[in-house]
């Protein structure tokens, strides 16, 4: 066992009034100061790196839906967020040789937890964490984003993953993909 | 009637029912307030003599100190309603004799002619200086033997309270 | 008639500009609580926030008012609240707000009861408060409640000696306990914070004890009693607790001004003595509502920054040092002023 001696304490410490003084000073001085509020909804916080905030579904730059329906996705996903009913391509359309797509895409926003596990298991790139992280609504199902909804968050996605579409290399009249920084880098540069 | 007579009914009936009051409920907090009305009620009637500091004080000593402390007190011991007692023919005589006493020695004041009093002297107006000056002066001793008689009943009590110190 | 028709518009603007002042002392307490901590604090309703007060009010009218099954008396626990809150309105009145108000052939004193047993009216009505406390406390019927009302009455009691004995030097060195007097005596002589500061101190530390602002504020204590006496509280009845506080600071705050800070007067040509022209006058409310305003902010200013006391560095405070420190206050004054009066 270890003693610690109180300090002796000087009159005027015990009297407790320079450091009242002291502290109200310290109070004072605070007041002009800048200030570190943010006013939420009109002054957005910045968003560093790979936030992951809402997924959604892409469509390629030509505007296909790019999800096949391997339901990779539905699976991996830990508090079983995702709902996919799978179906078909039409046979007349365009894109008719990938077969599937979902018929119905379902995301509960409640119970999702932006871990981001569907965004890389996804071997389509078909779906993606965005940035939105304010998700309000006000009822459950309002919140159960459906294929049309997720499509309309999610837009086209500029890159050069259309491994369906064109194997081997892209023709050259396809139009330009930007190059898409690695996901390590990104996060590195984190 | 004028205003006064009016508020001076007023006052002293609301007295006596919180007077009644005080020893008729059975719950102590309600007497404890009952006994706070009522000396709000004399202060009013000491406004209406203009006799200011003596219900200024009425309020501050009675009413905003002792009678916190008796509440305080009841809080903390934290007393029930008290049961009905049966009647005992001792206590009944020995009330009824200290009553009767009383009775006589209202009406044996009563019946004396009015003399000139203090307050009429004054024109009613009893300020500060015309109750203190006489404390300092005219009762110097019994103002010192009623401080002595305080600070000894003070002692007592600290001393009782602390008695397992020695 | 005449007279009662005055009386009755100063009364009401009394109350009037008393509870705006409150109403926005709660507001200032928020803003001025965020500057210190580098937030900027309500700014939402209205421009810069102004509106907050109303918006608060609204909220506590619309608030259900919850009775809890445990109550121990309905009568007591309705009535706690307004008992706090009256004392505050009524000691007001001999509070002196102006000099003269010159308007249409009537000199309005700036004072509405002009009693000459001003301060002692004051502690009077002020010591009633404590009822609300305790009874509030005790009506609730449950243990933070009763805590909180228990220590609020003892503290109450302790530092109301405090605060009726450190004033007394002011009154001697002055001659008189009317209020509107010892202004005067101020205005013609000096500001007695000047002769009398340890009895300023006294007086402060003393007036923050009795409105419960922290450091003293032991009978709400948050984080330990979970609001103290006030706990089971809900709707306007909290509100009224709520505003009984802030009017008993504004109460503190004015004496403060009156007593040690020369209430409506300033030292300067033609404010320094009773008004003759209604701008005078005027200006002299207005140097007393700056003053107060002032205290008012210092009020805020400890509460966001000294820690709250423990209760028997509390209690030793009052009656160890503050007591003693009075007591030879008022001897050492008495000689002085006795000395200076002979000799």
């Amino acid at each position: 066992m270890m003693k610690v001696a109180r300090p002796e304490l000087s009159f005027w410490e015990r009297t407790n009034i320079p450091q009242i003084l002291k502290g109200m000073w310290l109070t004072i001085r605070h007041i002009p100061k800048r200030k570190f509020t943010r006013q939420y909804p009109e002054e957005k916080p910045p968003l560093y790196g790979d936030y992951r905030g809402a997924p959604t579904l892409v469509r390629d730059p030509e505007g296909r839906v790019k999800c096949v329906a391997c339901q990779l996705c539905e699976f991996v996903c830990p508090p079983k967020a995702i709902r996919i009913t799978p179906g078909f391509r039409d046979e007349g359309r365009p894109d008719a040789d990938v077969e599937k797509e979902p018929q119905e895409f379902e995301i509960d926003m409640l119970r999702c937890i932006y871990c981001g596990f569907c965004e890389e298991v996804c071997p389509e790139e078909a779906i993606f964490l965005q940035r939105d992280f304010a998700i309000a609504g006000y009822s459950r199902e309002e919140l159960k984003f459906n294929k049309q909804k997720l499509l309309e968050l999610g837009g086209v996605r500029e890159d050069s993953i259309w491994k369906w579409k064109y194997k081997g290399a892209p023709p050259p009249d396809a139009p330009a993909a930007p190059a898409r920084e690695p996901r390590i880098q990104a996060l590195a540069r984190r | 009637m004028n205003v006064h007579d009016i508020l001076f009914w007023v006052f002293s009936i609301a007295m006596l029912v919180c007077g009644v009051m005080v020893i008729a409920h059975r719950n102590p907090v309600n007497s404890a307030m009952s006994l706070v009305l009522l000396f709000a009620f004399m202060a009013g009637l000491f406004v209406l003599l203009e006799a200011f500091f003596l219900a200024t004080i009425q309020v501050l000593v009675y009413a905003g100190a002792v009678m916190v402390l008796f509440l305080f007190v009841i809080m903390l011991l934290d007393i029930r309603a008290s049961v009905l007692k049966r009647l005992r023919w001792l206590g009944l005589v020995g009330a009824l004799l200290v009553s009767g006493l009383l009775v006589w020695e209202i009406q044996q004041v009563l019946r004396q002619p009015a003399v000139e009093s203090a307050v009429e002297a004054k024109g009613l107006a009893l300020g500060l200086s015309d109750v203190v000056k006489p404390l300092f002066t005219q009762y110097m001793l019994p103002v010192q033997l009623t401080a002595l008689l305080l600070l000894a009943a003070m002692v007592g009590v600290v001393l009782l309270s602390k008695r397992d110190l020695q | 008639m005449n007279e009662l028709l005055i009386h009755l518009l100063k009364i009401a603007g009394v109350i009037g500009v008393m509870l705006g002042i409150v109403a926005y002392t709660v507001l200032a307490e928020r803003w001025v609580c965020a500057w210190m901590q580098d937030r900027i604090g309500p700014n939402r309703v209205g421009p810069f926030g102004i509106l907050q007060p109303l918006a608060d009010g609204l909220k506590f009218i619309f608030k259900e008012d919850v009775l809890p099954r445990h109550v121990r008396h309905k009568f007591y626990f309705t009535v706690a609240p307004m008992i706090t809150m009256v004392p505050a309105l009524i000691t007001v009145a001999v509070v002196p707000w102006g000099s003269y108000l010159p308007v249409l052939g009537h000199n309005i004193k700036g004072v509405i009861a002009d009693l000459d047993v001003g301060i002692l009216f004051i502690f009077a009505i002020a010591s009633l408060g404590v009822y609300g406390i305790v009874l509030a406390g005790w009506s609730s019927n449950s243990k933070y409640p009763f805590l909180g009302g228990i220590r609020s009455s003892a503290q109450m009691i302790s530092y109301e000696v405090c605060l009726g004995l450190s004033v007394v030097p002011v009154f001697m060195q002055a001659g008189t306990l009317n209020l509107w007097n010892v202004v005067l005596y101020q205005a013609e002589h000096t500001w007695l914070v000047w002769c009398q500061p340890l009895s300023f101190v006294i007086f402060m530390v003393s007036a923050f004890a009795e409105t419960n602002r922290t450091p003293f504020d032991l009978p709400e204590a948050e984080q330990e009693l979970v609001g103290g006496y006030h706990t089971e509280y809900s709707s306007m009845k909290f509100a009224m607790f709520f505003l009984g506080e802030y009017a008993n600071m504004f109460v503190a705050s004015a004496l403060m001004a009156t007593l040690f800070f020369g209430g409506w007067s300033l030292p300067v040509a033609p404010l320094n003595a009773p008004a003759t022209t209604l701008a005078v006058g005027l200006a002299h409310v207005g140097v007393f509502l700056a003053k107060t305003l002032f205290f008012l902010f210092v009020f805020i200013w400890v509460r966001w920054t000294l820690p709250r006391f423990r209760y028997d560095q509390l209690m030793t405070l009052g009656w160890k040092v503050f007591v003693p420190l009075t007591i030879v206050n008022i001897l050492v004054s008495s000689v002085v002023l006795a000395v200076m009066e002979n000799g």
